[in-house]
């Protein structure tokens, strides 16, 4: 069997004597769109802030490519080939839509710290940040300011940081939160557009959108994942329909 | 790039014929001091404007430099070694360099308070030391030394003070041009990110804190440049120069100037420097105008000057100048008034409170005032309260206009 894009090893966190993540064990193959689901509160944005770095685990060990990344800061699991978005809008509200993307772009160029290039010189980046900015759709609002941006082209924005550095896993934290039907559809397209080739792992409330996205789901509540498996056999699943999906069927 | 030669290249003939319109000594003297100033206030908004991060010992990479340099130049001077003194700024700023990577390996571990805080206590710090280790900083009266050193390379003795101010213009333009270069780097742009966004920062790939520790060596690097030029221009250094007044400064430079801009810390840096030498042979007040000037300036326009500046910049290019008219002179009468009786009000306590025993009235613009009498407060009082009213209703006339202009800006398209 390959190497899993990404493995966590009975994941524990708590907060003082709150725990939160109560031993999650997870392994996700390489290429595979992955929903993580669970009602509000389950932990699936502190599994999140684990995997990248954002918080430390209090036990427990996560592999990225069968590489230990317990402990390792954000910017490190980040070069390493590991990307995230965030549930509440993170961008460079006062830069350009262009010079987001840049932003992130620029470290996996091997730019790094350097102050002896100009960066409007560089073409590898510029030609890269263009193409992002296009794939997400934003072409014509590049040099529009992140902060005057409509709440769904930040959220597009904030798909396109994400995905610029090339990072081969992708971890998106209900990119779809607080948009419209259509607006969620166009939003569905984009992420399966631009994360084409790449490990996508998702957490997200919005079922029709996990269903249309995702190759396997995995249910988290109370701070453990009480089943996993393809879109069919979850839907099947009378733990979760009882745990989950029951109290929330509309 | 053809654009941005020229520029510089204007910049550096503004340098180059300055002198010659103000040759006064006192003049040239006080375009020196300019010189190292908005080196000194770009450099600290490297750290402000662009990093975000609010310090308040700026002046110990400045001070640094300088004792460095004048270090330098009596060793120069004794023999010890050779060095052009033309390039001992350079000295300065790999002084401010180290120290900048020295103590920014601590200080720039946190940003926010924290590193207001922690800047605050390394100045205090060295500005403690600089009294205690004598031999290096020389105790309370500094190290003296003298420019006028070593051969004279090209007929530059560095003797006269136009040699000195050539000098300074030459730093000053070599350093504005690689401070705003910087800006335009992949290190500039990502201190932007990390003064935005510290958290976004990391999760593309950034160590923040190293992007804050390598911003702050390089503007210690030019605070120590502006260090060895005021050694070189004053030719003498005390432990005033790396003091907490010297810090705070430079912070009322750049917040005067506005940190939003590059170039806002110049006006700053002129402004600051102009009102403290020339307001200072006026009037003995000075330090109470210059403390209330910068109230006035935060107060109303946070983003300094150079905001006031970038905000009418649509009105001129939609060439709707002239519908500021008649409210800004209106306003600018209005304030006259304020000021002349606020200043009269000021000046009569200065004068009521001097020792001279005669007569205490003094000549005020060609007016004799005497705060011995009343009616001459009463005047003043009077001046100044129609100076309130006259500024509260001048303002209603400007916004009326701003109004009206932000309706036909957005219409143009030019908002």
């Amino acid at each position: 069997m390959a190497v899993p894009a990404l493995r966590l090893h009975d994941v524990r966190k708590s907060f003082g004597r709150t725990s939160i993540i109560n031993g999650v064990n997870l392994s996700i193959e390489p290429g595979e769109r992955h929903a993580i689901i669970g009602p509000n509160g389950a932990g699936k944005s502190t599994l999140f802030n684990l995997i990248s770095g954002r918080f430390g685990v209090s036990s427990g060990g996560i592999e990225l490519h069968g590489e230990d990344i317990t402990g390792l800061e954000p910017e490190i699991i980040n070069r390493k080939g590991l990307a995230r978005s965030f549930q509440i809008t993170n961008i460079f509200p006062r830069m350009s839509v262009y010079e987001n993307v840049r932003c992130a772009v620029l470290w996996s160029q091997g730019y790094k710290y350097s102050f002896w290039h100009r960066v409007d010189g560089l073409q590898k980046v510029r030609e890269r940040t263009s193409d992002i900015v296009e794939r997400i759709g934003m072409a014509k609002r590049s040099d529009r300011l992140a902060g005057v941006l409509t709440y769904a082209e930040q959220r597009a924005l904030e798909i396109g940081i994400t995905i610029a550095g090339g990072a081969n896993v992708v971890l998106l934290d209900e990119p779809t939160a607080g948009m419209s039907r259509s607006e969620s559809d166009e939003a569905v397209e984009l992420i399966r557009k631009v994360t084409e080739g790449r490990t996508l792992i998702m957490v997200e409330h919005d079922m029709s959108v996990v269903f249309n996205l995702a190759d396997r789901i995995s249910v988290l509540v109370y701070g453990e994942i009480i089943a996993s498996g393809s879109p069919q056999e979850i839907r099947g699943n009378s733990a979760v329909q009882e745990a989950y999906l029951g109290t929330e069927q509309h | 790039m053809i654009r941005k030669i020229a520029f510089w290249g204007v910049v550096a003939a503004v340098f180059a014929v300055l002198p010659f319109m103000f040759s006064h000594s006192f003049a040239l003297s006080m375009l020196s001091q300019m010189g190292i100033a908005i080196i000194f206030a770009l450099s600290y908004n490297m750290l402000l404007g662009q990093t975000g991060l609010l310090s308040f010992g700026h002046a110990v990479y400045f001070g640094l430099g300088a004792f460095f340099c004048a270090h330098a130049l009596n060793f120069i001077g004794a023999g010890k070694f050779w060095f052009p003194v033309t390039l001992v700024p350079l000295i300065g700023g790999l002084a401010g360099l180290v120290f900048g990577l020295l103590f920014g390996f601590v200080t720039t571990r946190r940003a926010g308070t924290p590193f207001a805080m922690i800047s605050l206590g390394i100045a205090e710090m060295v500005a403690a030391s600089a009294l205690m280790f004598t031999t290096f900083f020389g105790g309370e009266g500094g190290i003296a030394t003298n420019r006028a050193v070593g051969k004279a390379f090209l007929g530059l003795s560095y003797g006269p003070q136009i040699q000195v101010y050539y000098l300074i213009a030459g730093w000053c333009l070599a350093s504005m041009i690689a401070m705003f270069a910087l800006t335009r780097t992949p290190l500039g742009r990502m201190a932007n990110a990390v003064r935005d966004n510290p958290e976004r920062a990391k999760f593309v790939g950034y160590n923040t804190t190293r992007v804050r520790w390598l911003m702050m060596s390089l503007a210690s690097f030019f605070a120590g440049i502006a260090g060895g030029l005021a050694a070189i221009n004053y030719e003498i250094v005390t432990a005033e120069t790396l003091g907490l007044v010297a810090s705070g400064n430079v912070v009322l430079m750049a917040f005067i100037g506005g940190i939003g801009q590059f170039w806002g810390p110049i006006i700053g840096a002129v402004l600051v420097t102009l009102l403290q030498s020339a307001l200072s042979n006026y009037t003995q007040a000075w330090l109470l105008y210059f403390g209330l000037f910068f109230l006035v300036i935060i107060m109303f326009s946070p983003g300094g000057i150079a905001n006031l500046i970038v905000l009418h910049r649509p009105v001129w290019k939609a060439g709707l100048v002239r519908r500021l008219f008649p409210s800004y002179p209106i306003a600018a009468l209005a304030g006259v008034v304020l000021l002349a009786g606020f200043f009269a009000l000021v000046e009569m306590i200065y004068h009521f409170e001097a020792k001279e025993s005669s007569s205490k009235a003094f000549s005020y613009f060609g007016v004799m005032l005497d705060p011995l009498q009343a009616r001459y407060w009463i005047g003043s009082a009077v001046v100044f309260l129609v100076g309130i009213a006259l500024v509260h209703g001048a303002r209603t006339f400007v916004s009326r206009a701003w109004d009206d202009l932000t309706l036909d800006l957005q219409k143009s398209g030019a908002v």
